[in-house]
């Protein structure tokens, strides 16, 4: 038998589908968390139109993608989220999606549970309301906390408890856990990135060295009964690596298609450099997972650039794409958040851009929302509009590739 | 305590089915099925899991169980070669083990 | 739970066999494990 390449590496080359893909319903959202990787908050008024999202279902079944993870925003206060919940289901995609819990009440849930093929993640980030309050907003807690009571009650299997660790919520680690135990819920821990809103609050939010490695060992001790997404493999040189395919899969397994049609590499890179194209005028989705340029370039074989000759390369790969791209580290460096610590060392010496990349649009709220204190400079001002820093390349078919088109004012 | 030890036996060999390949097999239901360039790629809504078929004969010899009276003869009936057979069994007793396919 | 003894991806291939793996074999190099197998928890955190 003829040798066939190890599955990682075989993901590092591109699939004929995604895996793991994204799809950002709508950027409407009733909270403002100050982490936010998508800036959400107000609809854009572009939005995929229902029958948009059903060709985009129609054709998520003909590429056979396993499963698509719905959010957004607040991708259930769509009105038509129920009806593309069951569309999808019925057409062989399966659904997982991640919500606040705002419209998870007792009715909404028994549908859930009476659903195949479905999986909701809660997100909460703090095991308390002190805790998680500060970073989501006032009630917020107390909101996802009655949706996994109401998804306990009706029956609804093995529901996910999400969070972002953050610098305030790592002492928390068992509380989580206990919290899950207590709705036979699962827990994921997940990586904070600098992207969308995380960008203005990562100095504060993101958490130390130190807490890196209490981190790390609670994951290798709690094992395969808490999950990360795969978002912590830039630790995997503290030790065994932690489960999961542990490398990014942007543009190769994984990608990203925002409420307006574009697709993007990676839900935290939403900013036009990582821009492949855009859904309505690009041919439809399967032709730009396909053939976008930009996606190509990703399944080209990675050189590890500076990190190539360190002993821990090999676990961590050079780490997250969007981490160093958003901290205006180069990509083929560290990764901000390095273990050995050449990403911070990079960071304070010249390695670093002057002026940080700003992700595409804002659609952050302009007032208080839930009694959470607006975002410096948000108060209704122009929405910042990035036209690509780098040339358009010359193959690609649309002219308006990386321009947008409708800044908002 | 005699009846404990018995018991205790009993429970182990009932921890999974034992790998008959004189029996048909199938694809779990809750098992999804995709080709790609390499072989396939088999996802379990279940239990996350994803395998990696990384021959083109193995997914044969996979979607040929469910109209193959045992797995034997879908190995047969695959054109795998004799050679082969053993590692292809293991093969399917791996899936079999991890609940990607179930007997029936 | 019975665990098929399929290695694991977390081996990249320029490393060297970990510890458990059997000392190579003439006959070893030809029999291959035909399945690979990963728990796929979404990719990036995101979801």
């Amino acid at each position: 038998m003829t040798a066939v390449l190890p599955l990682v590496d075989q993901f590092a080359l591109g699939l004929d589908a995604p895996i793991c893909l994204t799809w950002e319903l709508t950027y409407a959202c009733n909270l403002a968390c100050v982490h936010c990787l998508s800036s959400s908050g107000r609809r854009d008024p572009n939005e995929l139109t229902t029958q948009q999202c059903e060709a985009v279902i129609d054709e998520l079944q003909a590429m056979k993608v396993f499963y698509v993870n719905i959010g957004g925003g607040e991708p259930t206060v769509r009105p038509d989220f129920w009806h593309l919940l069951d569309y999808a289901v019925a057409h062989q995609v399966g659904v997982k999606f991640s919500t606040n819990g705002i419209k998870i009440d007792k009715e909404k849930a028994a549908r859930i549970a009476a659903t195949d093929y479905v999986d909701v993640q809660i997100s909460l980030d703090g095991a308390t309301a002190e805790v998680n309050d500060a970073v989501r907003g006032g009630g917020s807690y107390a909101t996802a906390v009655a949706a996994l009571e109401n998804l306990s009650e009706a029956g609804f299997k093995d529901a996910k408890i999400s969070v972002v660790v953050t610098r305030h919520n790592v002492s928390q680690l068992d509380e989580f856990k206990a919290l899950a135990d207590r709705f036979s819920a699962t827990l994921r821990l997940t990586r904070l990135r600098p992207s969308g809103r995380g960008a203005d609050v990562w100095d504060d939010l993101h958490p130390t060295a130190a807490q890196q490695r209490v981190l790390y060992d609670w994951l290798v001790l709690a094992g395969e009964g808490v999950l990360t997404g795969d978002s912590f493999f830039h630790l995997a040189g503290f030790g065994e690596p932690l489960p999961g395919l542990n490398l990014c899969g942007a543009g190769r397994v994984v990608c990203l298609i925002d409420p307006v049609g574009d697709v993007y590499a990676c839900p935290f890179a939403i900013h036009s450099e990582f821009l492949a194209g855009n859904l309505l005028w690009d041919g439809g989705f399967d032709k730009v997972w396909r053939e976008s340029p930009l996606f190509e370039d990703l399944r080209r074989p990675q050189t590890g650039g500076a990190c190539s000759k360190c002993a821990h390369y090999d676990s961590c790969r050079g780490g997250c794409m969007a981490a160093k791209f958003f901290t205006g580290l180069p990509l083929d460096g560290p990764d901000p958040e390095c273990i050995v610590g050449y990403g911070e060392q990079a960071l304070t010496g010249s390695g670093a851009m002057a002026a940080l990349p700003k992700p595409d649009g804002d659609h952050s709220h302009g007032g208080p929302v839930r009694g959470q204190a607006p975002r410096p400079g948000a108060a209704g001002g122009p929405v910042q509009v990035t036209i690509g820093h780098r040339p358009d390349r010359g193959c690609d078919e649309s002219p308006l590739v990386g321009l947008q088109l409708s800044p908002r004012v | 305590m005699a009846c404990a030890a018995s018991t205790e036996v009993t429970q182990v060999a009932m921890s999974a089915p034992a790998f008959d390949p004189t029996q048909p097999w199938r694809l779990s239901s809750g098992v999804a099925l995709r080709d790609e360039s390499f072989g396939a790629l088999a996802y379990d809504f279940a239990t996350r899991r994803l395998s990696f078929l990384k021959t083109q004969l193995l997914v044969d010899v996979v979607r040929g169980l469910e109209s193959a009276p045992d797995v034997g003869s879908a190995l047969a009936a695959a054109g795998v070669p004799d050679a082969d057979r053993a590692t292809y069994l293991r093969a399917l007793h791996g899936l079999a083990n991890s609940g990607m396919l179930t007997p029936g | 739970m019975p665990v098929n003894n399929q290695p694991t991806i977390e081996v990249p291939p320029a490393t060297t066999a970990t510890a458990d793996c059997e000392p190579a074999a003439a006959e070893e190099l030809v029999e291959e494990t035909l399945v690979e197998e990963v728990s796929i928890d979404g990719m990036c955190g995101v979801y």
